[in-house]
Order: C-alpha cells, then sequence, then structure tokens
C-alpha cells in the first residue's frame, strides 16, 4: 500500500477513535438536563466520564497533528475555509472542558448552573457541527486552483450537511445515553435505558437517511458494506437496549459510529477534499500529501505508540469500569468551605 | 489593520496566555510528584497533605493550560494556512508525535491520578503524576523542537516545484542546536515559576498558621520550593548564556536588538537601562557595564558584536538570493528595536528578582523562624509573578526579535497568513478569543484564590468500611 493510503487510513482510525469516544462524551453532556433530576444525579453522570473525557479529546489533537504532518495542504485548507464552524467548535470545547473541572468547585448554585449550561451547549455545538464539517467534505466545496477555499461561511450549511449534522448528534445522544446505561445503576440507569430505546428511532431513519444520500453520491462498493453494517448495528443496538443488554446495546453504537465514520473515508478516497470549483483542484491522498520521508518517520513513531496508547486507555476504562450510583457521591461538594472561610 | 496583524495579534494573545499555564503545569507536577513519592517513603502525612492540597490547585491551572492548547493546535491551519503548507512537512511532525507520546500521556495518567485515590495501590498511584510530569517534559521537547526549527531551519531541502520546505533528516530537527539549550532553559524556568507558586502559598499559609502542626505543614514547603527555585535560577542562568552565544551564531540581528546596537563595536558594552529614544540617532543617558555583551554574545570581554546596521546590508545580500527574497522589500530585516530591547532586559531582571526573593524567604525563614508583617504578603503575591511574568517576556524576545521572519531566512510573517481570510473574520476570531480568555483568567483567578485559601486540609480519619465497594469516591467532580 501507498504511504498516502497508510496515512489516509491511519487519520480515518484516529476520527473514528475521537468519534466513537468523545460521541459518548458529548451525549452524556447532552443528556444532562434530561436524565439527571438533581445534582447529585448530574454528578452521577459527569463522573461517568469524569476520568477520561480529557484522554477521549486527544484522539481529535492527534488527528489534528497528523493530518498536519501527513497531508499539510489538508489541513491548511480545510482549517482555514471551515474558519467560523471550527472557532465555534473551539470555543465550545474550552467552555466545556472547564466546566468538567470547575462546576463541583464552588458550593453555590448559580455557579453550577452556568457551568451546566457550558456543559450542555458545549457538547451540543461540536456534536452537530462535526457533522456538518464531514459532510461538507464529502460532497466538496468551493476550493480554487490554489488550494484556497473560496466559498463562504453560508455555502456550508446546505440541506445535506445539515443531515450530517443532525445525524452526528442523534447518533451521540445516543451513545451517551447507553454509555450512562452502561455506567451507572439506579433509576438513572433505567430512565438512560428507555430514553436510548426511543432515540434508537430517531437516530436510525436520520443516519439511513443520510448514509444513503452519501452512497449515492460518492460512495463505493466497500463504502456500502460499511455502511449496511453501520445500519444493522445500530438496530442490533436497539435491540439490545431494549433486551436490558447495555454492555452490547453501547458496543452497538460503538460499531455503528466507527463504520459509519470509517465508510465516509472509504467513500471520500482518494480525495480528502473535493473541490466543486469549474477550473478548482480537488485536494487527493496524493496532492495534499508530505513528502514519502516524512510520512515513513511518522509511520514509524505511529506503529510503536499508538498500540501503547490503545493498551493504557483501555486500562483507565478497566480501572474505572465499575458503575457509579449516587451513594458514590461524596455527599458534599468537595468546595463546601469547611467551616468559616 | 489587515488580517496578518490582526492574526498576529490573536497568535501573540493566544500563545502567551497559554504559556502562563504551560510553566505552572510543568514545574508543580514535578513538585507534587516530588511530594507523593516522600510520602510513600517516610509516611509522614504531612506530605500526603501538600499532595492532595496542591493537587487540588494543579488541577484548576491545568483545565485552562488543556483547553487553551486546543486552541494552539489549531490556529496553525486557520490563520496561517501558507505558512502551513510551506512547513508541514517538517514542521507537523513534532507536532503529530507530540499529541501521540505526550498528551495522550499527561490526560490519562492524571484522569487515574484524580480519580484513582481508592482504586490504585499507592505506588502505582504516585507513578501516575510522575508520568504525567514525563507527558509535560515531552510535550515541551517536541513543541520546543518545531519553535527551534523556526529560529534556525535544519534538515530540509527546499524544493523549488512543490514551494515547500522537505524535511530530510528528522534527528537534525529534534537535535537542532537551538533546541538543545532551549529545551533546559524553558523547563527550568518553568521549574522556577512552579516553585515560585508552591513558596508564595505555603509561606503565607505558614504566617497565618495557628498550631505548630500547621506550620510544620507549611514550613517544609516553603523551603523545598525556595531552594529549587534557586537552583533553576542558576540553571536558567547558565542555560541563557549559551542560547546567547548560539543566538549571536544564528541570528545576529536577534542580538544587537536585543542591545539596541546599532553599529558594530568590540568590546561591547551591555546598557542595563536607557532613556530616550532607541533609534540610534541621539546620545541618551545610559548605565553601562564594559564588556559585557561581548561576554555575552561571544564569551570573551572584548569580542566583537555586530550592529543592527551592517547586519542589515549583510541580510540582505544573504536572503537576496533565497526564496525568502521574492518578498523581500527594502527596510525589513528589523525587528521593533525597543520592544527587543526592553523585553530581554525583563526578562532577565524579573527572573532574577524572583530569585533574589527566594533567597530572601529562606533567610526569613532560617531556624524555624516565621516571617511576620505586610512584608510577607507583598513577596507572596511578587513570588510567582516575576518569574511568569520573565516567561512572557523571554518568548515576546525570542519571537519578535525573529521579525519579519516566521521561518528565519526562509519565510516572512506577513506570507504566512491564510490567503483567504478576510479582515472581518480575522476581527470575529481575535475578539472571541480575547473575550473568551479574559472572562476565564477571572474566574481561574478566583476560583484559585478561594483554593489557595482553604489549605491544606487535615486528612479525613480512615473509616474502615466492610463494604468497600459502596463508599463514597475519594475524588468526585
Ligand atoms: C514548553 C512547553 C510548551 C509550549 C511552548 C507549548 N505548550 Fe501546549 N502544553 C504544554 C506545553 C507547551 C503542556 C505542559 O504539556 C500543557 C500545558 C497544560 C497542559 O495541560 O499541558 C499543554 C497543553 C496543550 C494542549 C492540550 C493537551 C491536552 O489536551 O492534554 C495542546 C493541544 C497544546 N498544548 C498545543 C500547543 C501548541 C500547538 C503550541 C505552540 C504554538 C504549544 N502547545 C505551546
Ligand atoms: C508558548 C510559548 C510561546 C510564546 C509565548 C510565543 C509568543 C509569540 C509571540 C509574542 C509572537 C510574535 C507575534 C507577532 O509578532 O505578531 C510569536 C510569533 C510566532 N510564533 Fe511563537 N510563541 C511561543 C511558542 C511558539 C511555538 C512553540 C511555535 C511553533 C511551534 C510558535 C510559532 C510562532 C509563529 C508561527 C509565529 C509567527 C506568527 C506571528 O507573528 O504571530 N511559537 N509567538
Ligand atoms: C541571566 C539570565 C538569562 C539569560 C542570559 C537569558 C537568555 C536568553 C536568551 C538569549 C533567549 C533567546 C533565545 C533565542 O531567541 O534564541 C532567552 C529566551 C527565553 N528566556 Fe531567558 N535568559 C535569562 C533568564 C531568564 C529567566 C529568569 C526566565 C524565566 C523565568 C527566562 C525565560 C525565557 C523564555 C521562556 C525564553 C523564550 C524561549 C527560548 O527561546 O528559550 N529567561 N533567554
Amino acid at each position: 500500500m501507498e504511504l498516502t493510503t497508510v496515512w489516509f487510513s491511519l487519520i480515518a482510525i484516529l476520527w473514528i477513535g475521537y468519534f466513537t469516544l468523545e460521541g459518548f462524551d458529548f451525549g452524556v453532556g447532552m443528556l444532562l438536563p434530561v436524565l439527571a433530576r438533581d445534582d447529585t444525579e448530574r454528578r452521577v453522570m459527569i463522573n461517568t466520564i469524569g476520568p477520561v473525557w480529557d484522554g477521549n479529546e486527544v484522539w481529535l489533537l492527534v488527528a489534528g497533528g497528523a493530518t498536519f504532518a501527513a497531508f499539510p495542504e489538508w489541513y491548511a485548507t480545510l482549517f482555514s475555509g471551515f474558519y467560523l464552524p471550527l472557532l465555534l467548535i473551539l470555543v465550545a470545547l474550552i467552555v466545556r472542558g472547564l466546566a468538567f473541572e470547575y462546576r463541583a468547585k464552588r458550593p453555590d448554585d448559580r455557579w453550577k448552573s452556568r457551568w451546566d449550561m457550558a456543559i450542555i451547549v458545549g457538547s451540543f455545538v461540536p456534536a452537530l457541527l462535526w457533522g456538518v464539517a464531514f459532510a461538507n467534505i464529502l460532497r466538496g466545496v468551493e476550493i480554487d486552483a490554489d488550494l484556497e477555499y473560496v466559498g463562504g461561511f453560508f455555502d456550508l450549511l446546505n440541506p445535506y450537511a445539515l443531515l450530517g449534522g443532525l445525524t452526528t448528534l442523534a447518533l451521540f445522544v445516543t451513545h451517551g445515553a447507553l454509555f450512562i446505561a452502561l455506567k451507572t445503576d439506579g433509576e438513572i440507569r433505567h430512565r438512560a435505558r428507555n430514553l436510548a430505546v426511543r432515540a434508537v428511532v430517531v437516530t436510525a431513519v436520520l443516519a439511513v437517511a443520510f448514509l444513503a444520500w452519501t452512497q449515492q453520491q460518492t460512495g463505493t462498493v466497500s463504502s456500502a458494506v460499511a455502511f449496511a453494517v453501520a445500519a444493522l448495528a445500530l438496530i442490533g443496538a436497539g435491540i439490545a437496549a431494549q433486551a436490558g443488554r447495555e454492555g452490547w446495546a453501547f458496543l452497538g453504537t460503538f460499531v455503528t459510529i466507527a463504520l459509519a465514520v470509517g465508510g465516509l473515508f472509504l467513500a471520500l478516497f482518494p480525495d480528502v477534499m473535493p473541490s466543486t470549483l469549474v477550473g478548482g483542484t480537488s485536494l487527493t491522498t496524493t496532492n495534499a500529501a508530505a513528502t514519502a520521508y516524512t510520512l515513513k518517520i511518522m509511520t514509524v513513531t505511529a506503529v510503536i505508540f499508538t498500540p501503547l496508547v490503545l493498551a493504557y486507555q483501555g486500562w483507565t476504562y478497566w480501572v474505572f469500569r465499575k458503575r457509579i450510583a449516587t451513594h458514590h457521591i461524596p455527599a458534599s461538594s468537595p468546595a463546601e468551605p469547611a467551616g468559616t472561610r | 489593520m489587515d488580517p496578518t496583524d490582526i492574526a498576529r495579534w490573536q497568535f501573540a494573545i493566544t500563545t502567551v496566555y497559554h504559556f502562563l499555564f504551560v510553566p505552572i503545569t510543568i514545574g508543580l507536577s514535578a513538585i507534587i510528584a516530588g511530594y507523593e513519592i516522600t510520602w510513600l517513603r517516610t509516611r509522614d502525612e504531612r506530605w500526603l497533605r501538600l499532595t492532595k492540597f496542591f493537587g487540588k490547585l494543579f488541577l484548576i491551572n491545568f483545565a485552562i493550560g488543556v483547553v487553551t492548547g486546543i486552541v494552539q493546535e489549531f490556529q496553525f491551519g486557520m490563520n496561517w494556512s501558507d505558512y502551513s503548507r510551506f512547513v508541514g512537512d517538517i514542521f507537523g511532525a513534532p507536532l503529530a508525535v507530540e499529541g501521540l507520546l505526550a498528551f495522550f500521556l499527561e490526560s490519562t495518567f492524571l484522569g487515574l491520578w484524580i480519580f484513582g485515590w481508592d482504586r490504585l495501590s499507592p505506588k502505582l498511584h504516585a507513578a501516575c503524576i510522575v508520568l504525567v510530569h514525563v507527558g509535560t517534559l515531552f510535550s515541551a521537547y517536541f513543541i520546543l523542537a518545531a519553535n527551534s526549527w523556526m529560529q534556525n531551519p535544519v534538515g530540509y531541502a527546499f524544493n523549488p516545484d512543490t514551494g515547500r520546505a522537505e524535511m530530510n533528516d528528522f534527528a537534525a530537527v529534534l537535535f537542532n542546536k537551538v533546541q538543545l539549550v532551549t529545551f533546559p532553559h524553558v523547563v527550568l524556568s518553568a521549574y522556577m515559576t512552579g516553585a515560585a507558586f508552591v513558596v508564595a502559598v505555603a509561606v503565607w499559609h505558614l504566617r497565618r498558621a495557628r498550631t505548630d502542626a500547621d506550620r510544620a505543614v507549611y514550613r517544609p514547603a516553603v523551603r523545598t520550593g525556595a531552594w529549587i527555585m534557586l537552583v533553576a535560577a542558576l540553571g536558567v542562568v547558565l542555560s541563557g548564556d549559551v542560547q546567547g552565544k548560539i543566538m549571536t551564531e544564528v541570528q545576529p540581528m536577534k542580538m544587537a536588538a536585543a542591545e539596541g546596537l546599532y553599529d558594530t563595536e568590540a568590546p561591547a558594552d551591555f546598557s542595563i537601562f536607557q532613556l530616550g529614544t532607541l533609534d540610534g540617532e541621539k546620545e541618551t543617558f545610559s548605565v553601562k557595564v564594559p564588556g559585557l555583551l561581548s561576554y555575552l554574545a561571544t564569551g570573551t570581554t572584548d569580542g566583537e558584536v555586530e550592529g543592527i546596521n551592517q547586519l542589515r546590508e549583510q541580510y540582505r545580500e544573504t536572503y537576496g538570493s533565497d526564496p525568502g527574497a521574492a518578498y523581500y522589500s527594502p527596510g525589513d530585516y528589523t525587528p521593533i528595536i525597543p520592544l527587543t530591547y526592553w523585553t530581554f532586559r525583563l526578562m532577565i531582571g524579573l527572573g532574577m528578582a524572583g530569585a533574589a526573593l527566594a533567597l530572601w524567604i529562606l533567610w526569613a525563614t532560617r531556624k524555624d523562624r516565621v516571617p511576620q508583617g505586610k512584608v510577607v504578603l507583598a513577596a507572596a503575591i511578587a513570588l510567582p509573578l516575576l518569574p511568569l511574568f520573565a516567561n512572557s517576556f523571554g518568548w515576546i524576545f525570542t519571537e519578535m526579535g525573529r521579525q519579519p521572519w516566521a521561518v528565519f531566512g526562509l519565510m516572512t510573517t506577513a506570507h504566512s497568513v491564510s490567503p483567504g481570510l478576510t479582515t472581518t473574520e480575522a476581527w470575529i476570531s481575535l475578539i472571541t478569543l480575547t473575550a473568551v480568555y479574559g472572562v476565564l483568567a477571572v474566574v481561574e483567578v478566583r476560583l484559585l484564590l478561594t483554593w489557595i485559601g482553604k489549605g491544606a486540609d487535615e486528612l479525613p480519619p480512615d473509616v474502615p468500611t466492610d463494604s468497600g465497594e459502596d463508599r463514597p469516591l475519594a475524588f468526585a467532580y
């Protein structure tokens, strides 16, 4: 296989890692006002992702860095082109990340509810916009012969892209609900499972529509297979959730996201950012790539360190495998002043 | 302002801001790891109290370091797309490796450390914070390798067909001679800063402490912290000295600009400060140390140091035939002299003032003494700010002294900016990020002060429970 193809695949894997993992973080964040009845339950939810959300987010940073190194032209065109949506995503990730860390650090209700809002909005915005962004990449945007994006902000808000956004949003909500069902105990677990059973239906409708539209536009045989299995896994997740098999259900949405994202990359290949402009140039795995030397160095590094990362991240999930329930949450928030201040 | 200027302001603001939290993360993680290991060895509870206390403060700081880092990762593509195209082949590699080696390590093991108090054995738990620190060092190494390449491009060839710099020797990039001194200089400044933070907090509590038991907690933190500061400061000076010589070699203009030296001199004096204009036109009042600049730049007190006017001509000849020549406009090649002059002095001055304060605190706390009075309060406030701002000025000096180049000798800053970036977009992003960062600064400082005020709690009594599985989490968000 060409090194450029290897790196195209590795970048696909990094995005798969990001969406399958941070996907449930986003879902948990968005469901905060829906599933939790009081502050303790909100804390139960947040603590299910407490030890892992930052590590999950690093998949995004590495996807960004790897794109910079392996496909500099892609990195340059993509992020300067999708400027304002990316800015929105960055602001959302900033307030959301801080909210996890800061919300319980003051015993004051206004403080907490503001940070809760930051978690909810900060999870909602990227969950929607990543879908919009990926759909636009697949559909193609106006890129001129100098490989610069020349379209405007509103060109990015077309029906296909919005459907893509709604699909990721719905997928992450379902994925998050199943994660909560898997990681908590007590009432909230049942609420989460019931919600997942309903959410899965909406998600299936959106996902099938979006993936079929994609398939019809740029699909290949392999992407069709990936999309079909993704759809089956989603249905399987619904059935398993209904039957109370939370582990299988979560695995189902995990596979759905992985294969849907994988299928999108298969449908994209060998382009990385097609141009819709007459006389424009599409970015491909070859014309956007770094030199063979750089790709070789990066391949060696990735081959050595990716398994290591997977091993210790996996171990983290093992260490924190226990379900969390309301009685695990320390009675007073750690911010309760011990006496007078 | 045109998009380039706005993008520059944005880069300067977001990066200097990021680097307010970075040195504290690097320094404090090392110190906390030291506390926890000492506790494991001695089983003396004071160290555990310090571990937990500074651990909480660490998290408040770390959170902002992380979220501002995310912006760093993407803004090269957003605002500097032509730069990214030109250097991606070389610059992208350390950035990607940083993510893979450092960020995963930091974030995963910090998660384990925070939530793992009752899940991991004490040894494993201490290993987690050590790994977090190792992660910060990896992170610093790779990002500084990327930056050092911009200061002194090595291990590449310019490819006229693709119009970009292409890597041909990764080892040369990683072991760039600029990098080899920049890394110790920056990491030691970070240790200084982290230790200053610890000393400031601990000395304030030492003064307020009501019981001998409490004083016994804070005193060792003050003393060890102050010693770390002093030793690190010594290392910073020594590495800075070597840096100056390498800088004179690779970017002579920066050294001339640091001093505002317009005409070549041998021996060259170092002015400690100067009144009046720095444009080289007028004689002004200044305080000078004879021969010191020669020493800083060349290692001998009578060595020749080239001046700005001579260097400008020399740069014109050299870069007239380089790819950068296409971008050349007369009058360039000179950074903003007052800025480089003063930031260089502020870096050294503030940092050394911090070290002097540490020395004073060591003296004032000798033999069980507890320093009293308002002076201590003032010292506690000034202590972390001095090295912190020395860091900022060091970066502003390094980066502004390189101007007009983004990549020295290869690509100017003006040609780095994204061609499609509109003034409106650039303003939106500058204003948004500055506003968000401003609000966060207020929130973070107030939160830090509240938690500093709480002090190192007594440890909760160890209640043995038979149903260990069901007890509340030792730490929860
Ligand atoms: C000398 C050290 C140093 C320097 C020059 C920089 N950083 Fe940094 N960065 C760190 C040292 C560091 C750190 C110590 O590793 C941080 C600080 C707080 C933290 O959480 O990790 C970090 C965090 C951090 C993160 C978040 C990591 C996470 O989620 O865990 C990113 C994406 C970046 N940085 C990226 C950058 C980029 C692209 C820079 C250059 C423009 C940059 N940093 C300058
Ligand atoms: C964290 C420490 C750093 C600080 C505080 C810092 C600060 C600055 C400042 C003040 C400027 C000048 C802004 C201007 O002239 O408009 C600048 C420019 C620049 N720096 Fe750094 N820098 C840091 C690290 C880095 C690193 C590690 C890189 C690359 C890996 C980098 C890349 C650049 C680039 C591309 C520019 C040119 C764009 C510009 O002028 O704004 N910097 N930086
Ligand atoms: C006598 C003391 C010092 C000397 C001689 C010195 C020297 C230098 C020199 C020559 C540079 C520029 C390197 C380049 O652009 O190639 C530099 C940069 C820098 N200095 Fe210092 N320095 C001193 C003290 C300090 C202190 C006390 C701090 C902070 C606590 C500090 C923090 C920095 C930082 C963060 C940079 C930018 C990164 C870099 O290029 O290394 N320095 N220093």
